[in-house]
């Protein structure tokens, strides 16, 4: 017979509320994992949505998300004709902010070129953009609808929203909105009104607009892809990553930070719990001392006794995990930021878990060990 | 009744124990020496603070003596030193103990508090289980099989407590004032059991007790003074120790 289980049921209330109080924690715990995987998610959000294979950008620089980087308008189709290359896109970034009836709005701009690589994957509502100027798809998150018009730049120019994405954000939380190439070049190089109008006085012939941030690419199958790389590395003016570089510098650069400060508060956690759970551990072990002193009075082995203490001290790390990732599941959608459970981090937290509940065994488990047989006497 | 010729199961020689050191020092076995055979209930008496929960530790190898020789049914647990790394096997299999307070494990019901020490001796679930039961049934709780300890009766928890000391079948039973919790007619049945014990499975037993009610229905009663036994009792063994003793000794060294 299972002694652990057995005085569990004895005494199932405390138990429901202890592991009703340790689900709380450790949700906590599987919470901080699935925020930090919704970072990276996020993160590598951008460029994972734009589908590419390879990206070409100017040298010297980290690519388009992580600084500027500027190359001219002509490059895609240097790179279109490069051997391997399937497809290839010119694409602009820039985050641009307007106001809807007194309410700022940030959105996050993609510029691409129409049926080429970079523009949007997957649309939940609408259309893609037909006409070369003055469509717009926008990320659902911005609140807007289809047919709305929305001012964006100097000029004032209004965009129609013609489709709707999913999920699509930057790592800040900004909602992406795509424009053709034409649309978005214009609104990243135009001047002001007055600014243009001194210019023209100058003489000064009007600046062009025809540079982009990347150029993606999709390669043919057939050919590896460092020699389509390399390839293209011979010209000076441009770099080339994968997307597998691409996404190691977003994880390095972009969210190193972040894990640190979640490492942290994750290590924190990890402790309170493993101090809380080692006293609740204890007081349960203090409160069988009497049974413990009769078991080891009748001649039950110091296993039996270890067995008790461990095997309670892992039923409540365990039904806590449990019954905390499903609190997690169950108010996922309510929670002001997008979490990302990966099953290999909840895999970590439960690994955790385990390893917290034994530990936390050592001071009820010696606790036991010093019981005298000879209490389970005294009257 | 007792068999003259058999070795004596306890056997208990000039043990002595104290509690704490210099000013604090309490002497609560100076020297004590007995014998107990096997199918004889022996009565442990003295005032309160003689020394007789402490013999009976001793006995039942809870309390580390501080001198003397003890033997337990032929092997010599302790000889000025515990001689014996496993006092706790050596209890599951040869002691059984009946306290004045029942003891029973609050979390387990009846069967599983009887069937818990089987279980731990090496029965199987259903085995313990079934034998457990049969031992209830004996002590007149059968019924109660299924009920928690704290929804018995003070003199039903004791029998369930009687009957988990006995499930083993030990040679050797130690009873702390088993009657002190029991009205007379039911600390009569109790005496009247630990004596068929005694006889059928050739154990020895021996009860503390404050209950002059009972005095009568022991073969022996040591009076305990200040930890030492009075010299009147030390008279009175009806049984002397025979060679048997020693060989017996050798036979059972290995277990
Ligand atoms: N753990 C202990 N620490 C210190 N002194 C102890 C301890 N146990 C017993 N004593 C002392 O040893 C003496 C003998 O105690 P013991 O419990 O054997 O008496 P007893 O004969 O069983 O008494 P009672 O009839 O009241 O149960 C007493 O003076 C007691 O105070
Ligand atoms: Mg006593």
């Amino acid at each position: 017979m299972n002694l652990a289980y057995r005085d569990i049921r004895h005494n199932l209330l405390r138990f429901v509320m202890t592991c009703v109080g340790l689900s709380l924690l450790l949700g906590i715990e599987i919470m901080i994992t699935g925020v930090y995987g919704g970072l990276i998610d996020e993160a590598l959000r951008q460029a994972r949505a734009a589908n590419a294979d390879l990206w070409v950008i100017q040298p010297g620089t980290n690519g388009p998300f992580a600084e500027s980087s500027r190359i001219p308008g002509d490059t895609r189709e240097m790179v279109a004709r490069t051997y391997g290359i399937e497809r290839a896109g010119a694409v602009t970034y820039q985050s641009v902010q307007t106001t809807l009836e007194g309410v700022p709005l940030r959105l996050y701009i993609i510029g691409y070129e129409l049926n080429r690589p970079g523009g949007p994957d997957h649309l939940v509502a609408g259309r893609d953009i037909m006409r070369k100027r003055y469509e717009m798809i926008v990320d659902q998150s911005a609140g807007l609808a289809l047919g709305q018009e929305v001012p964006l730049g100097t000029h004032g120019h209004k965009y129609t929203i013609v489709g709707m994405t999913r999920n699509n954000t930057t790592s800040a939380g900004d909602p992406v909105g795509y424009l053709t190439l034409r649309d978005a070049q214009n609104l990243q190089f135009e001047l002001a009104p007055p600014s243009e109008r001194r210019e023209v006085a100058r003489g000064g012939a009007l600046q062009t607009n025809d540079q982009i941030n990347a150029v993606i690419a999709k390669v043919s199958p057939h050919v590896p892809r460092d020699e389509i790389a390399a390839a293209l590395s011979r010209w000076k003016h441009l770099t080339t990553l994968t997307q597998e570089q691409q996404e190691n510098l977003l994880s390095t650069f972009v969210i190193e930070k972040s894990r640190k400060q979640m490492g942290l508060v994750m290590v924190l956690l990890v402790i309170v719990s493993t101090v809380i759970i080692s006293l609740i551990v204890y007081t349960m072990t203090m409160d069988k001392l009497r049974s413990i002193a009769t078991l080891k009075l009748i001649g039950a082995p110091d296993r039996t006794i270890v067995g008790l203490i461990v095997q309670q001290a892992l039923s409540l790390g365990l039904v806590g995990f449990f019954a905390g990732l499903t609190l997690v599941l169950v108010f996922l959608p309510y929670f002001p930021r997008r979490l990302v459970l990966e099953p290999a981090s909840i895999a970590v937290v439960f690994v955790i878990t385990v390893v917290m509940c034994l530990a936390a065994s050592v001071l009820g488990v010696r606790l036991a060990m010093k019981v005298d047989p000879a209490s389970a006497l005294a009257g | 009744m007792a068999d003259p010729v058999e070795p004596a199961l306890v056997e208990i020689e000039n043990l002595s124990k104290h509690f704490g050191e210099g000013e604090t020092r309490v002497d609560a076995l100076r020297g004590v020496s007995l014998q107990v055979f096997p199918g004889q209930i022996v009565g442990l008496l003295g005032a309160s603070g003689s020394g007789k929960t402490t013999l009976l530790n001793c006995v039942g190898c809870i309390l580390e003596p501080n001198g003397g020789r003890m033997t337990l049914d032929g092997d010599v647990v302790y000889d000025d030193r515990w001689l014996r790394s496993d006092l706790r096997r050596l209890r599951l299999e040869k002691v059984g103990f009946i306290f004045q307070f029942h003891n029973l494990l609050p979390f387990l019901n009846c069967a599983d508090n009887v069937g818990l020490v089987l279980q731990l001796a090496g029965f199987g679930a259903a085995a313990a289980r079934a034998r457990a039961i049969e031992l209830l049934d004996y002590f007149e709780v059968g019924r109660h099989k299924d009920r928690m300890p704290a929804q018995l009766s003070g003199g039903e928890a004791q029998r369930v407590a009687i009957a988990r000391a006995l499930a083993n079948r030990p040679r050797i039973i130690l009873a702390d004032e088993p009657t002190a919790s029991l009205d007379s007619h039911r600390a009569g049945i109790v005496m009247d059991l630990l004596r068929k014990i005694a006889v059928e499975q050739h154990a020895a037993i021996i009860a503390v007790t404050h209950d002059e009610k009972i005095f009568g229905r022991f073969d022996e009663v040591f009076h305990l003074r200040d930890g030492q036994l009075d010299a009147d009792a030390a008279g009175g063994r009806r049984f002397e120790p025979t060679d048997m003793q020693t060989s017996a000794r050798h036979d059972r060294a290995e277990c």
